[in-house]
């Protein structure tokens, strides 16, 4: 069995403070976190590390007894991950407490040396252990950093304008995986609901790529869009997609196709008996469509 | 036809995820062979028919892309490779508008009309292999 609980609880302020010496001399990001904040943390740690009773082993982790520990270990990790420390940086809270506990042991057990490596093999172990434990912690932060922006972005990416009254354009840009056009199907409906529009434009432009899949779901988003009554029409369509989906065999002559955004724009208008004209007086006030 | 092969890359494919690394990697590579860019468009649509294919029906694998030298021409090979249920009807599974899944079935049809070479070979409950090559 392990003294080394003994020996910390024993010289609890003297370990604490050393601890604090080290970490401030290894963590550089003042600007990220401050001194008090970061002496809170150390003294919360190691009181839970004392208060682990004498009976549990130190050597073994992954006892019920340590999970406070490894909780509150955790909580840190996560912090910091969204704060932006690096892995190395919030790895260092829990190693700059290895050479203060080595101190510690050479001092208690330095003339005895069969106690002394027991002792320093069992303190590394657990160290080791517990600044892996807040490796892991920090990488599943920064998935849930990851994750959330991933669904930021697919809220971001699918906006629906109106061009006009009854006239609404989505234009996709990027990848249009399953996710991705599920969102885009309901953002284009609800708008077309919303708007009480007759026309939508989906723009393809920033669509890198339209293999199968994909135009498999811009059908069916145009035939849902029918069925409530609006007339879609698919625009943006370069010539190397042209020639790709002729060649896929993919047969769009069922949709309405433009090359440019702005040639769908104008046949929706034309659809809705509706005209751009150019006037001849340079009046300002002058709207830039006149309708009929 | 096969030719010398000047250099590979490995990209595994096992989630949807790694489709759009496919679809990454093998941009970078045809945009760095200096394919025009309808090749280009019409060589990464084939990988991304083929990739999703390997992780619907095979289960996921893998992707082998080569750079491949013969004579005087350039190209690029994809090999889509997987240890799934196999074809057990390879000329039905070319057929336009064939599926057993949900798409289309235009992946496997429309990706060897993208490319110039195209080899299935299959082994049911062993496996699949989809070998093809666009030259420039």
């Amino acid at each position: 069995m392990s003294q080394l609980l003994e020996a910390i609880r024993s010289n609890r302020d003297a370990v604490l403070n050393e601890w604090l010496k080290n970490m401030r001399e290894g963590i550089s990001r003042r600007d990220l976190i401050d001194d008090a904040e970061v002496s809170e943390q150390a003294t919360r740690m190691l009181d839970a590390i004392i208060a682990v009773t004498d009976e549990s082993r130190i050597a073994n982790l992954a006892g019920s007894e340590w999970q406070p520990i490894k909780e509150m270990l955790a909580d840190l990790s996560v912090s910091r991950a969204v704060q932006g420390f690096t892995p190395s940086e919030t790895a260092l809270f829990v190693l700059s407490l290895k050479p203060v506990l080595f101190q510690l042991i050479r001092e208690r057990w330095g003339n005895k040396a069969g106690e002394l490596f027991a002792e320093i093999t069992i303190a590394d172990n657990f160290i080791d252990r517990l600044a892996l434990h807040t490796t892991d912690s920090y990488i599943a932060g920064r998935d849930q950093v990851i994750g959330r922006q991933q669904e930021e972005m697919l809220e971001l990416s699918t906006p629906v304008v109106t061009l006009w009254d009854g006239i609404v354009a989505l234009p996709l840009i990027g990848t249009l995986d399953s996710a991705r056009t599920q969102v885009v199907m309901e953002s284009l409906l609800q708008a077309i609901v919303r708007t009480n529009s007759r026309f939508a434009i989906i723009d393809i432009t920033g669509v890198p790529t339209v293999d199968t899949l994909v135009a498999q779901h811009l059908l069916k988003t145009i035939t849902a869009a029918k069925l409530m009554g609006a007339e879609c029409i698919l625009s943006g369509i370069r010539p190397q997609i042209a020639q790709t989906i002729v060649h896929l065999g993919i047969n769009l002559e069922e949709v309405v196709t433009k090359a440019k955004l702005a040639d769908a724009f104008r046949l929706a208008l034309e659809r809705s008996n509706r005209r751009v004209t150019r006037t001849n007086s340079a009046t300002p006030a002058a709207a830039p469509a006149q309708e009929r | 036809m096969a030719g010398t092969v000047l250099k590979t890359e490995a990209v595994p494919v096992r989630s949807d995820a790694d489709v759009v690394m496919v679809r990454q990697r093998v941009r970078a590579w045809v945009n760095e062979m200096q394919f025009s860019l309808v090749d280009q468009t019409k060589i990464v649509t084939a990988a991304s028919e083929l990739a999703r294919n390997t992780l619907e029906h095979g289960k996921g694998g893998k992707l082998d892309i080569s750079m491949l030298q013969n004579g005087y021409r350039k190209g690029i090979q994809l090999v889509f490779s997987d240890d799934g249920p196999g074809i057990p009807d390879v000329r039905l599974a070319l057929t336009d508008g064939y599926t057993t899944g949900s798409g289309m079935g235009l992946g496997l049809s429309g990706s060897k009309r993208l490319m110039n070479e195209f080899y299935i070979q299959t082994e049911v409950n062993r496996g699949t292999t989809v070998s093809c090559i666009r030259w420039k």
